[in-house]
């Protein structure tokens, strides 16, 4: 152990512990805002320095491991005045309109600003010297350079986290940013519109594109009837932004506050969680018996799920050798849009062309899946409007909600049933976990063997996960699977997904099936989710996806009325031809850039 | 204070037989090189000063299979050229050093990163260092060079960032610690030196540790190359003793109307006429790389100022923000002072700012800005006013 003074309090902590989580240790808060739960150390905006005794230079904690006998002030005059000199500097090059920003008292370097820098500022103000660059071509976010304050956490993100490096640091000096490949639009370039960036962002440079007010337009337009669906991670976060604590499960306020707003039905994703269940299962078991009883050599295994737009677009710039491994079947979001102007329109007698589809998610690159021009099946715009937790929390806030005091309300339906099946996909392994709880029993005809129905080895928060699942005892129809081993992996986070694609790349994966999120912890960590983020946090939002999980009636996808009716009514059957057209999908080759 | 005069000296470009000095340094032990180089008072001659017999010895003092040797020829501090020189004239000399110092940390490689500028150099040594790897083949010792470029940012003068370069990344400073001698180049302990540090060290072996100390003053021994230009009718590269006053400086190489010398480049000080005579240069005065720029009467320090901050703003990697901000603001600022768009008073609040960059910022590069700005306005306040 390492002993040592900080601010004459004494402190022990094992050797690596850096300056700043000893100062925590003893509740000693040193200000930070380059630093990260999440991310590499990086030391560069500097706010975070302290006095070490005997040293030349102030030091930063963040950066600096603590040694024996070391002696730390964090509160000097000397400290005091860097602190403030450096608040003031960052303020210098940053675009300080902050009652328009839609950060606005979600700002690291605002509330650094009330700490150190209030009043009047001695430094000259550089931001109308510089040619700020607003890039908005990307359906899902805003990268305004006006507000970057070069603390390189999207960077670090960017490669670390997701390993994309969309984004990097470009030019030297004064002249240094954070930018693209040859200083292209995001829109052009690898980014996968995951958000990741937009989550650690400590200002304003980096938000997700708000669509609140389209949104607000068709709600109080009278021709319209529009519809929203919710995402599953969405109702395990929500409540962050509404004064709850991480992990608490608001559903019921939730459905009741869009009801509030005006949608005129709300309805639930985890409808089409549980259909996209029935179709990837069903293209799995397909799969499985064209590769190996009839010995189709074009049928690609693994399969990869394709639920993660961001996952999508990093294989379609990464991988795209890969494309015909990803299975067909769109998103939920996408499978609910394409139903919403067909299915749901003809049953309510609707005109498809007044309907306006909404989805709440816990995602920016579900802003860009919406735009894809393959999701148009319904001969409309199969989802309109995307919008964040985030988003909507804004939008209770603007029609001035008592969230909290909200009674709990159930989804409209039809489109608006769902098992606990459907709720896991929110958490990375739990459309892993949904597909085997239906295609064992599909295969065998026996539920999974797991008690309670829980398949841990595939769930929690390693990188990646492992499984292998033996099926014994097959119904007539399977019969060519008895005995076999099913082998499954999951990734979540894009650099977790990275070490999978190398490994099959390599010939070193033999999995039948792999799922793959592409930010960390699955949708619960999506890069629309409230901010901040960090292990801890997303920790509780799976705990309380497995809570929702184990609390709902029906727990296997197949078992939800409403998706065998649909089948009855509508589709006819899994990988039907009609599924086929509404519910598939293909992919595009993209520069890797 | 101890006053050695102007005295020049021939050590730096002596013709030696290489192959000799080699094969005395190969004979001793590590730690006698050490030893050796510990005793003769070396200290680092690209400007820091940081005791060469420390660095070796740290860096012996890793058990790694691994290490390295880095030669830092970027030369990139305004007004220095003595490295080129150096590398032009006796190669032969800086490759020596090397393998000594290789020898002295177990390090079986070695690596010039040579500044982007200085590329017209590389065939002349390439052919030397052919030539000097077949010698170290022929006396029987395992030792490799290699060259990397840079590609003229100046900040890759910074040893760490100078490490991120040559692994092909951007570069940018490190967080320290770890320092070199534990984890530099790949991670691995390395020992970063000066093209002039490695061929002093070079000398060393050849005359001895005595012989050195007989030259210069208790905390700046032996003598070291000087880059002298600006206002001078000797513009040029001369080995000196260290240890005279700026006055024996000027007076050796100025025009008759020196106001202020700028000893160490853009991230040293100003020396104004008035305190010429009681400074030293040296590591108990102002240290040098080796830059000396005079300025005369006809020159205006505003301007200098000036273009040094431009510099600074310019070359700063961008990442730390006392640095990168620091800069523009104290451009920005002189301007407007000089412009009588801020009172002059301004100046104490810039000078207070540089206070901040000199103990707040990541690297050397931003904790030595303030070094010619504060001498600048604090000894010619009024021509950056008026």
């Amino acid at each position: 152990m390492i002993n040592l003074l900080i601010n004459n309090q004494k402190v022990s902590v094992p050797e690596g512990t850096t300056v700043l989580a000893a100062a925590k240790k003893l509740k000693i808060n040193i200000p930070t805002l380059c630093n990260h739960d999440d991310l590499c150390v990086a030391g560069n905006c500097r706010v975070c320095v302290v006095e070490q005794k005997g040293a030349r230079t102030l030091i930063a904690s963040c950066a600096t491991p603590a040694t024996d006998g070391m002696e730390i002030n964090t509160n000097t005059l000397k400290v005091r005045n860097a602190r403030k000199h450096i608040v003031e500097l960052l303020l210098s090059e940053h675009r300080s309109d902050c009652t328009k920003c839609y950060k606005n008292q979600n700002c690291e370097l605002q509330s650094l600003a009330n700490e150190f820098a209030f009043g009047d500022h001695i430094l000259l103000d550089l931001v109308e010297d510089k040619k700020y660059n607003i890039d908005r071509s990307s359906p899902s976010f805003v990268k305004d350079d006006s507000k970057c304050i070069r603390c390189q956490r999207c960077v670090r993100t960017c490669s670390e986290l997701q390993s994309v490096s969309a984004i990097a640091v470009a030019y030297k000096g004064a002249h240094q940013k954070i930018s693209s490949f040859h200083d292209k639009p995001m829109s052009h370039v690898v980014c996968t519109n995951c958000g990741q960036c937009v989550n650690r962002c400590p200002t304003g440079a980096l938000v997700e594109k708000t669509y609140i007010d389209q949104v607000w337009d068709a709600i109080y337009d009278p021709d319209k009837h529009v519809v929203v669906q919710t995402a599953p991670a969405v109702r395990v976060a929500l409540g962050e932004d509404l004064g709850y604590d991480p992990g608490e499960r608001v559903t019921g306020k939730m459905v009741n506050a869009l009801k509030q707003l005006g949608f005129n039905s709300v309805l639930d994703t985890d409808f089409s969680a549980d259909l996209t269940i029935m179709e990837e299962g069903t293209e799995l078991l397909v799969r499985l018996k064209k590769a190996l009883v009839d010995g189709d050599k074009a049928i690609s295994l693994p399969m990869f799920t394709s639920c993660s737009p961001g996952w999508i677009k990093f294989i379609e710039h990464k991988y795209p050798e890969y494309l015909p491994n990803l299975s067909t079947c769109k998103s939920p979001q996408q499978m609910f849009g394409a139903l919403a102007k067909t299915y749901y329109a003809k049953k309510r007698n609707l005109d498809p062309s007044k309907i306006v589809s909404v989805s709440i998610m816990p995602c920016t690159a579900k802003k860009f899946e919406a735009d894809r021009p393959e999701m148009r099946a319904s001969g409309f715009k199969d989802v309109d409007y995307v919008l964040t937790t985030r988003e909507l929390a804004v939008m209770i806030k603007q029609a001035g909600l008592d969230f909290r005091n909200l009674e709990e309300a159930k989804y409209d339906s039809f489109m608006g049933d769902s098992t606990g099946a459907a709720v896991i996909f929110g958490v990375t392994g739990g459309v892993m976990e949904a597909a085997l709880r239906t295609a064992y029993e599909i295969v065998t005809g026996r539920e999974i063997p797991f008690g309670n129905l829980n398949i841990t080895p595939v769930r929690g928060m390693d990188g990646v996960k492992e499984a292998t699942l033996k099926i014994e005892g097959c119904v007539d129809a399977w019969k060519f699977l008895e005995g076999a081993e099913l082998k499954v992996a999951i990734a979540h986070g894009l650099v977790n997904a990275n070490k999978i694609m190398k490994m099959v790349k390599d010939g070193k994966a033999s999995y039948h099936f792999i799922e793959i999120m592409g930010c960390p912890g699955g949708c619960i960590g999506g890069g629309g989710q409230p901010i901040p983020t960090n292990m801890e946090i997303r920790k509780k939002r799976m705990k309380a996806i497995y809570a929702e999980d184990e609390h709902m009636v029906l727990r296997k996808s197949h078992e939800n009325p409403e998706v065998i009716a649909i089948y009855k009514e509508f589709l006819d059957q899994p990988n039907s031809h009609k599924s086929h057209e509404l519910l598939h999908t293909h992919y595009v080759e993209r520069d890797n850039y | 204070m101890e006053n050695k005069g102007l005295n020049k000296v021939d050590l730096i470009f002596e013709k030696i037989d290489n192959r000799e000095v080699l094969e005395k340094a190969f004979r001793m032990s590590r730690e006698e090189i050490i030893r050796e180089v510990l005793d003769s008072g070396l200290k680092g001659r690209g400007g820091a000063g940081f005791p060469t017999g420390m660095k070796w010895k740290f860096t012996a003092a890793e058990k790694s299979p691994d290490k390295y040797i880095v030669c830092n020829a970027d030369e990139g501090e305004p007004g220095t050229f003595k490295d080129r020189e150096i590398l032009d004239r006796v190669s032969n000399k800086v490759h020596g050093g090397m393998a000594i110092a290789g020898k002295a940390i177990g390090a079986k490689k070695g690596i010039v990163y040579l500044r982007g500028e200085y590329r017209y150099l590389l065939p002349k040594l390439m052919t030397e260092l052919d030539a000097f790897q077949k010698q170290i083949k022929e006396i029987g010792y395992d030792f490799n060079i290699e060259y990397r470029m840079g590609s003229g940012a100046y900040i890759c003068g910074e040893e760490s960032a100078l490490f991120e370069s040559i692994e092909g990344k951007r570069g940018e400073p490190r967080n320290k610690p770890p320092y070199p001698t534990v984890s530099g180049l790949f991670d691995k302990p390395t020992s970063i030196n000066n093209v002039e540090t490695l061929v002093t060290a070079m000398m060393i072996m050849k005359h001895g540790a005595k012989n050195f100390t007989q030259y210069g003053t208790k905390d700046s021994r032996g003598s070291k190359v000087f880059s002298v230009s600006g206002d001078t009718p000797t513009p040029g590269i001369f080995e000196l003793e260290l240890g005279m006053t700026v006055q024996q400086f000027v007076n050796e190489f100025g025009d008759g109307d020196t106001k202020a010398v700028q000893v160490g480049g853009a991230s040293g000080f100003c020396v104004p006429r008035k305190k010429f005579a009681e400074t030293i240069i040296g590591f108990e005065g102002v240290p040098t790389g080796g830059s000396m720029k005079l300025f005369n009467s006809s020159r205006s320090m505003y301007n200098v100022l000036h273009n040094y901050l431009d510099f600074f703003t310019e070359e700063s990697c961008g990442q730390c923000t006392p640095c990168r901000v620091g800069c523009q603001q104290l451009l920005k600022g002189v301007e407007k002072v000089k412009k009588g768009e801020a009172k002059s008073t301004y100046l104490n609040e810039l000078i207070k700012l540089a206070d901040t960059m000199k103990i707040a910022a990541k690297c050397g590069l931003g904790q030595s800005v303030g070094n010619a700005f504060k001498s600048i306005v604090g000894n010619f306040r009024e021509e950056i006013i008026y």
